[in-house]
């Protein structure tokens, strides 16, 4: 039988809740947004219970450890359309097993979510690589970025050990929120307009004064480093996919 | 900032690039509430050079004016380049700056020499003391330790830097002394022998006072420059893995020569060694992570690497009595014998057999390169034992891979040739 939910883990742990409840199990898990319609079936809406999704958590991390609950919460940033079942797919089997399963690598839905776990790490460090931040004249240091997976809320631990003493703003410009911090702690941010945050390079009367200077100084430092003899296009991609080009004030022509 | 300054960054970022090493690993320097920066993790790349190496410092030289004149440097007294000269407060700007926008994970300097080994050794100095008394700076600073330098400097150096290095460059010293008239190796262990005793000494003492400040606590590290000199890989690896046991470095670089000067004291090469250097990093690897000896990988008989096949597939082949492995039995240590299987992999068959018997499916699954590992492992539903003894069969399968795809029945190896 189909489920859907509102999109959050703790939606997608009420509908496994549920299906225990219900005594059934889940044949399609989607959140309800996403829901594309079919003329055989209604899937059934479950709303989130906190209590619920408490429950389910601290089944998981009795049996599979606080790992298993991380690995599960990390694959759901994934946003892929199949992941609500293969968590649901993993209490199941992690609940009728004697021995914890998470590092069961031959189990078919273990193995796939730590082949999902490994993409969402390779675009954390990917982010804590790419963010280009550009100090405003407010004093902020902002940067953009557009993750292939919704891995924000992984992003401010790293940060905050880092730049403590300045505050910053990451704002994922495809699904249009941020994380702030003001040198206390930080914060899920959104905004009505966010025109002028969706730029590469923010406007001229947004930015600090030697803010262009630093970027064309740094796309200098690029340049320089580079060793024509050892070119090696190929690799080069393989590290920087094309499409984090955009992010990298080295990598633009102009400013 | 102005012209000036970018101009300055291009001559020295330029003259400091053919220094390999770009590690910010290793470290364990935390940040505090209010400071900038920290060099806590694995160390990340923020960007690539189109050559495909990591940028992760800020890698410049303090000045490439130099006194000496080695053959294999752009920056030797002979060499007509450009000269400049950064002011500490410049440096000190660029670091903090490109830090703060999150370009860098810290600074690698160095420096040609200028007047004397202490007077360049001091303003290294003086820069990393005023990025992390001046500016509480705690991100990652790599300072090269000047040849022939004071210990007290050199001292004074570790307690500011993350990792220090020496350059032994030239692997003999018969041949250093042909190609850097001003240099010996007496001027390069100096520092890294006192360099060993002080990192032990505080470690020790830290264990007893916790309050110790760190002393370079990502160790150190030197460079080795490849294929400039005739040095054979069985000579190179059994000074590096000297360089590990005796003078406790964390890494050796090794860099395939490029061909920077019409110095005649130096070959012709119309291209660096890239796949000799790849080799050497594969073997060095082997060495520090896979408890493989130096002459397990070459030996007098093989002084150099097999450059048709990475250093661990080449064990294999000249040793097909030791394969298949059974990756249902073999202990840790040998499953990490088997060519084409990594650390990662090892852990992942180590991990997941206990819950049951590995087939041939679970390993595809697991993303072992079976490609290559094939012909030397077992598992419960295959045996490539057959294969295992004809090395030169695999060695062409392996080498030639398009021909190879050709190709759909497996017996059809022994049909060629
Ligand atoms: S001392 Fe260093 S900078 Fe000077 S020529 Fe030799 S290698 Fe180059």
């Amino acid at each position: 039988m189909t489920f859907t939910y509102d999109g959050t883990f703790e939606g997608l742990l009420s509908v496994i809740f549920e299906t225990y409840r219900l005594e059934t199990t889940a044949t399609a898990i989607v959140p309800a947004e996403e829901w594309q319609g079919s003329l055989f079936e209604t899937p059934l809406l479950v709303a989130t219970k906190e209590e619920w999704a408490e429950r389910v958590k601290v089944g998981i991390k009795k049996k599979g450890g606080k790992k298993s609950l991380r690995l599960l919460e990390h694959c759901f940033l994934s946003e892929f359309p199949e992941v609500g079942k293969l968590i649901h797919d993993f209490v199941r089997k992690l609940m009728a097993s004697p021995i914890n399963i998470s590092d069961n690598f031959g189990d078919d839905t273990v193995l796939k979510l730590h082949q999902i776990k490994k993409k969402i790490g390779r675009e954390v460090h990917r982010m804590h690589a790419f963010v280009r931040f550009q100090r405003t004249q407010d004093d902020i240091y902002y940067a953009i970025i557009e993750p292939d997976f919704n891995v924000l809320p992984l992003l401010p631990d790293h940060f905050e050990k880092r730049y403590p003493a300045q505050h910053w703003l990451i704002y994922d410009g495809r699904r249009r929120y941020g994380i702030y911090y003001d040198q206390q702690q930080t914060e899920f941010v959104s905004f009505a307009d966010d025109h002028a945050l969706q730029y590469r390079q923010l406007p001229a009367n947004m930015m600090a004064e030697q803010e262009v200077e630093y970027q064309v100084l740094w796309k200098s430092y690029f340049d320089s480093v580079n060793i024509k003899e050892r070119k090696n296009p190929k690799l080069h991609l393989q590290h920087v996919p094309r499409r984090y080009w955009k992010y990298l004030s080295e990598k633009r022509e102009q400013f | 900032m102005n012209e000036r300054v970018k101009e300055k960054l291009e001559i020295l970022a330029d003259a400091a690039k053919y220094d390999v090493s770009c590690s910010s690993s290793g470290s364990k320097r935390k940040n505090t509430k209010d400071g900038l920066g920290n060099a806590t993790g694995m160390g990340i790349c923020h960007s690539y050079t189109e050559d495909g190496r990591c940028v992760s410092l800020l890698k410049v030289l303090l000045t490439n004016h130099c006194i000496f004149d080695c053959a294999y440097c752009v920056s030797r007294k002979s060499n007509d380049v450009k000269r400049a000269a950064f002011t500490v407060q410049e440096v000190v700007d660029l670091t903090i700056n490109f830090y703060r926008r999150n370009y860098i994970e810290g600074l690698f300097l160095s420096s040609g020499i200028f007047k004397n080994s202490d007077y360049t050794m001091e303003r290294l100095v003086r820069i990393a003391k005023v990025l992390r008394t001046e500016h509480k700076f705690n991100g990652y600073i790599h300072l090269k330790a000047i040849p022939g330098a004071s210990d007290e400097l050199i001292h004074e150096a570790g307690l500011y830097a993350d990792r220090l290095s020496v350059n032994l460059e030239i692997p003999s010293e018969m041949s250093l002394k042909k190609v850097a008239p001003e240099k010996n190796y007496a001027d390069v262990y100096q520092p890294m022998n006192y360099l060993k005793g002080a990192i032990v000494g505080h470690r020790e003492e830290k264990k007893r006072i916790r309050s110790t400040p760190s002393f370079a606590p990502a160790g150190q590290s030197t460079q080795l420059v490849i294929g400039a000199t005739p040095e054979n890989d069985l000579h190179i690896l059994n000074l590096a893995d000297s360089l590990y046991a005796e003078q406790s470095l964390r890494r050796v670089y090794y860099s395939g020569y490029i061909p920077i000067s019409e110095d005649q004291r130096l070959p012709a090469l119309r291209q660096p060694p890239l796949i000799r250097e790849n080799r050497l990093y594969q073997a060095d690897w082997l060495l520090r992570f896979y408890g493989f000896k130096v002459d397990e990988i070459v030996d007098q008989q093989y002084p150099d690497l097999d450059l048709e096949v990475d250093p661990k597939m080449a064990y294999a082949l000249r040793h097909p009595q030791l394969f298949p492995i059974d990756v249902n039995q073999a202990p840790y240590e040998v499953i990490l014998r088997i060519p084409g299987v990594g650390v990662k992999s090892a852990r992942k068959i180590v991990a997941a057999r206990r819950h049951g018997q590995l087939r041939y499916e679970h390993l595809k699954k697991m993303g072992i390169v079976l490609k290559r590992a094939r012909y030397f492992l077992k598992c419960a539903d295959k045996n490539f034992s057959h294969l295992g003894l004809y090395p030169e069969a695999i060695r062409k399968e392996i080498t030639q891979p398009k021909r190879a795809k050709t190709i759909s029945n497996q017996l059809s190896l022994f049909g060629t040739n």
